[in-house]
């Protein structure tokens, strides 16, 4: 009657001696420290061992190791004040060829390390940090790449000979329109762009040609730039420095960035948000004055606006050619540097092959020739119209440099002659990050201080400790033997949570925690229905080992229906929340499963262990 | 009398809990109705997770004068400001509504150093320990999203029971959670409480909690439907009684760590707390006095055949003409 099979008892064995390992890390404290990576060919190596250690050890900041860790320089600290002092002391000493950023060392021991045994990750709130939530704006990312594609058609049609007045792009819905020139042979436009341009959807209405983006081609481009942001994000906070970031993707148009240990917003923000990028463009010649007054502009040209001051103390203006010869996008390095001839600030910039091309092919024809560069910035601004409140975007488009074309060249060249090493050195970072398929703007900015995330690691772990021993001493006392079977399956389903945890690399949050203090209270139901269910059968007479069987097989079912419908409750929860909710969700899921297991399973092997042999057994103590 | 096994209560009750059903029943309605004016009249005292602002949370050396420090904001322009403090007394929340021209990220860093100016003395020094800016937009995402997640437990919860005990028990298992949510959530509205993520997360986690103690007792109903041969009133009542003690202690461990959770976890996880244990108590409540008698009533009375096998049914069918 009260059986359990051995393997079940190696299973739980088995159980128990993971769980235990892979909760073990959790154990042990992470050291504060800094990380120190190089940038650009400059070297970790012994030599910059030293120079930190006496750098360190000059401003009287003590260290409890200085390691080679990964390829990177590791400084653990013996406190988080030495550890952002070292920090603020590190960075300037060793300048722009290294990245300084704060970072916890796991202090676990490389055994199990081995098997791959780590810490929980802690979330923001734990740890302390900035977490920034930041929308996509869709339309912006199709517009750009509707222009690229109104630039194609007509890259297409000068090639193929075919004469026409006007290629522009209809709004934002993936239309374009070529109006060809007279007498053209529509046929031929249509098969030049048919072969250019393959996917795209044309019609001919006489001498108007349109251009339709097929709707598959339009939803990848939103895809596209949403994951190219985040690719240019993480390539931006690299350059900043941090040591463990998340970028990630949120529903169909969010982006949540997450630095931990980082407390200055402002560079993080100024570097993440900025949408700077720059558009290399032909000067039209003309009196600009004179278009702007008449409105009367060029076709191909459109009126932009100088850094510098007109003599009527404004901007002065300028015609360029709407075709641009290369973007930020086309960047593989930008590095500042002064430019060696006049001393004033410069970027060196190298473009890729497609755009070192067109460069090669534009400059060949235009030595001597102006051209311009363009910075364009989008800034953000929020109205009040009829109490509502309307979120826009300006974008600042401003000429910030005209050049002669000294000579041809292709992919390298310079921009000389910008403002201040500030802004050169600036731009250069926003330029060699990659820009932004799509801008982007703040919706949502969280900053927890350090101190904050210790305080609430104590809180958490303190309410789980106390809500634990509450319903511990609660059982021993109210099911005596039963109650300590209830407490080592309570126990062993803690360990198991914090094992899976730990394994999948969830992360934990305050709401993480009070979701571990929910699942004891989630997972004592199970025993205390298997427990009533025995006193039960006790008291309708059955014998005691009857008794222990008869409970565990009734209580089942029910366990399992109740718990299912927990169950979804916490999937409700992790489908739909944010953040740190996602964290409580998680350990409610986790939880509620375990205890399934200890419950029903490990409880009754212990059971059936102590009391299988008692051949006469009269009462249980219960 | 003996003093093991221990019991919170008498070992096999016999309460006559379905003689009461329709004062019971008046009573959740009643409730429920209050319920709902005050989240009608009163409403949501809802955190910036959901209207958007600027929250300013700052750690002063000595505690501190709440009335002082709304003085000072007000002197230095922030009229609006809303002041408590939180957790101990030297622990302070600012908060600042969404203006026009003041909602984007760079000013509300801006307005959380001038908040942290204008309150700072060199006889009470503070320092921020958490700030967050959040958009209107998201605070409405997160509404849309959390009707969801209501919607997809609901759901859920129906087709669950529906299919594993009967649509009866499934109409009255929902609504009884339904009850309890919205009595829980009705006691923030009245009271002016806070309602922030967290808290929504606790309402949700009461659903769970509420169902857990309702299908365990329309486990004990359904086996004593098949087994035994009594008035479905009758037998409705001896599953309450039967399945009692579990309902109580399991509630009462369960409150017990809400209680830690509400005493230690600080006060960001004390409005979940509350939520928690208020639908403890409620969900217990409603699986003994709501659940049940719900089903003697009109189209969800229960019978005998509800819960028998189909396969009978079907014969009878095909037996037809």
């Amino acid at each position: 009657m009260l059986e359990f099979p051995r393997w079940k008892y190696v299973v739980i064995l088995l159980v128990v001696v993971l769980s235990t390992l892979y909760a073990l890390p959790n154990i042990y404290p992470q050291d504060p420290s800094v990380q120190i990576t190089a940038n650009r060919g400059a070297a970790i190596d012994d030599a910059l061992q030293q120079k930190i250690e006496a750098t360190l050890s000059k401003e009287g900041i003590a260290t409890k190791s200085i390691e080679i860790d990964n390829g990177n320089m590791l400084v653990r600290l013996p406190g988080l004040d030495e550890q952002t002092r070292a920090a603020d002391t590190l960075r300037p000493a060793l300048g722009d060829s290294y990245v300084v950023a704060l970072n916890l060392a796991s202090t676990v021991p490389s055994w199990l390390d081995a098997l791959r045994a780590r810490p929980m990750l802690l979330g923001l709130d734990l740890q302390g940090g900035v977490h920034f939530l930041l929308q996509v704006d869709q339309k912006a990312a199709l517009e750009k790449r509707f222009e690229a594609y109104a630039e194609d058609v007509r890259v297409a049609l000068r090639d193929a000979r075919v004469g026409y007045e006007s290629v522009e792009r209809q709004g934002s819905n993936g239309v374009i329109r070529a109006t060809l020139g007279e007498g053209v042979d529509a046929n031929a436009a249509v098969a030049a762009i048919a072969k250019a341009m393959p996917t795209m959807q044309l019609s001919t209405d006489r001498n108007i040609l349109t251009i339709a983006v097929p709707e598959a081609e339009v939803n990848q481009i939103v895809t596209g730039a949403i994951e190219q942001n985040v690719g240019t994000l993480r390539n931006r906070i690299n350059e900043l420095g941090v040591a463990e970031p998340i970028i990630q993707r949120q529903g169909a148009d969010r982006v949540v960035v997450e630095l931990p240990g980082v407390q200055d917003t402002a560079q993080a923000k100024r570097i993440i948000g900025a949408t700077a990028t720059l558009e290399y463009r032909a000067v039209i010649e003309g009196n600009a004055y004179d278009a702007v007054a008449s409105g009367s502009v060029p076709p191909d040209a459109r009126v932009y606006y100088r850094k510098e001051l007109g003599p009527d103390g404004k901007p002065m203006p300028i015609l360029l050619s709407k075709r641009v010869i290369a973007t930020g996008e086309q960047l593989v390095d930008a590095k500042y540097q002064p430019d060696p001839q006049s001393g004033t600030p410069a970027v060196s910039v190298t473009l890729n092959g497609p755009g070192g091309q067109r460069m090669f092919d534009f400059t060949s024809q235009n030595v001597g020739k102006p051209m311009a560069v363009v910075y364009i910035e989008r800034l953000q601004e929020v109205k009040e119209v009829d109490g509502k409140e309307v979120r826009s975007t300006r974008t600042t488009e401003q000429v910030i440099n005209v050049a002669t074309i000294q000579g041809v060249f292709g992919k390298n060249f310079q921009t000389t002659g910008l403002e201040s090493p500030q802004f050169a050195q600036d731009l250069a970072l926003q330029l060699r990050a990659g820009s932004l398929a799509a801008p982007m703007d703040f919706v949502e900015e969280r900053v927890v201080g350090p101190s904050l995330g210790k305080d609430n690691v104590e809180r958490g772990t303190r309410a789980v400790l106390y809500s634990f021993l509450f319903a511990l001493a609660f059982f021993l006392i109210y099911y005596r033997m039963f109650g300590i079977l209830t407490c080592v399956a309570l126990l062993l389903n803690l360990l198991i949570v914090i094992a899976v945890m730990s394994l999948f690399g969830a992360t934990m949050t305050l709401p993480g925690f009070a979701g571990l203090a929910l699942s004891v209270g989630m997972s004592v139901d199970a025993n205390v229905l298997i427990n009533e269910r025995i006193r039960e059968e006790l008291r309708a007479g059955m014998p005691a080992k009857t008794a222990i069987a008869t409970g565990y097989d009734r209580a089942s079912g029910t366990i399992f229906d109740s718990n299912m419908t927990a169950l979804l409750a916490g999937v409700a929860l992790y489908a739909f929340g944010t953040g740190p909710l996602k964290g409580f969700a998680i350990t409610m899921i986790v939880g509620i499963l375990a205890s399934l297991y200890t419950a029903v399973e490990v409880s009754r092997g212990l059971a059936t262990l102590i009391y299988a042999r008692r051949k006469k057994l009269k009462t249980i103590a219960i | 009398m003996k003093l093991f096994p221990l019991h919170l209560i008498p070992a096999a009750p016999n309460v006559n809990f379905m003689r009461l059903r329709w004062i019971s029943i008046s009573v959740a309605l009643l409730l429920a109705v209050a319920a709902s004016a005050a989240m009608g009249i009163k409403g949501f005292n809802y955190a910036l997770d959901f209207t958007g602002g600027t929250l300013v949370e700052m750690h002063f050396d000595h505690a501190a004068d709440v009335d002082h420090v709304r003085e000072q904001l007000a002197t230095a322009g922030y009229e609006g400001a809303q002041v408590q403090t939180y957790g101990s007394g030297s622990d302070l929340l600012v908060r600042l509504q969404n203006e026009s021209g003041q909602d984007n990220v760079a000013a509300s860093s801006a307005a959380a150093k001038a908040v942290l100016a204008a309150v700072n003395s060199t006889a009470n020094p503070a320092h921020i320990t958490r700030s967050e800016f959040v958009g209107p937009q998201v605070g409405k995402d997160l509404a849309r999203n959390a009707v969801w997640a209501l919607l997809f437990v609901i759901i859920g919860f129906l087709i669950y029971i529906a299919f594993r005990f009967e649509w009866k028990f499934a109409i009255a298992a929902i609504l009884t959670t339904l009850h309890d949510v919205l009595i829980v959530a009705g006691f923030f509205a009245f009271t002016g409480r806070e309602f922030d993520l967290t808290v929504l997360a606790g309402l949700l986690s009461v659903m769970g909690f509420s169902i857990n103690d309702t299908i365990v007792v329309f486990d004990r109903v359904r086996e004593n439907f098949r087994n035994l041969r009594v008035e479905p009133v009758e037998l409705l009542n001896r599953s309450i009684n039967q399945t009692l003690s579990r309902t109580i202690i399991t509630s009462f461990v369960a409150f017990l760590s809400a209680l830690a959770l509400y005493l230690y976890g600080g006060g960001s996880l004390e409005g979940m707390a509350l939520s928690q244990m208020m639908g403890i108590v409620i969900g217990t409540i409603s699986s003994i006095f709501i659940a049940c008698p719900l089903l003697t009533i009109g189209a969800l009375k229960v019978s005998k055949q509800d819960l028998m096998p189909k396969a009978k049914d079907l014969e009878a069918l095909a037996r037809r003409p």
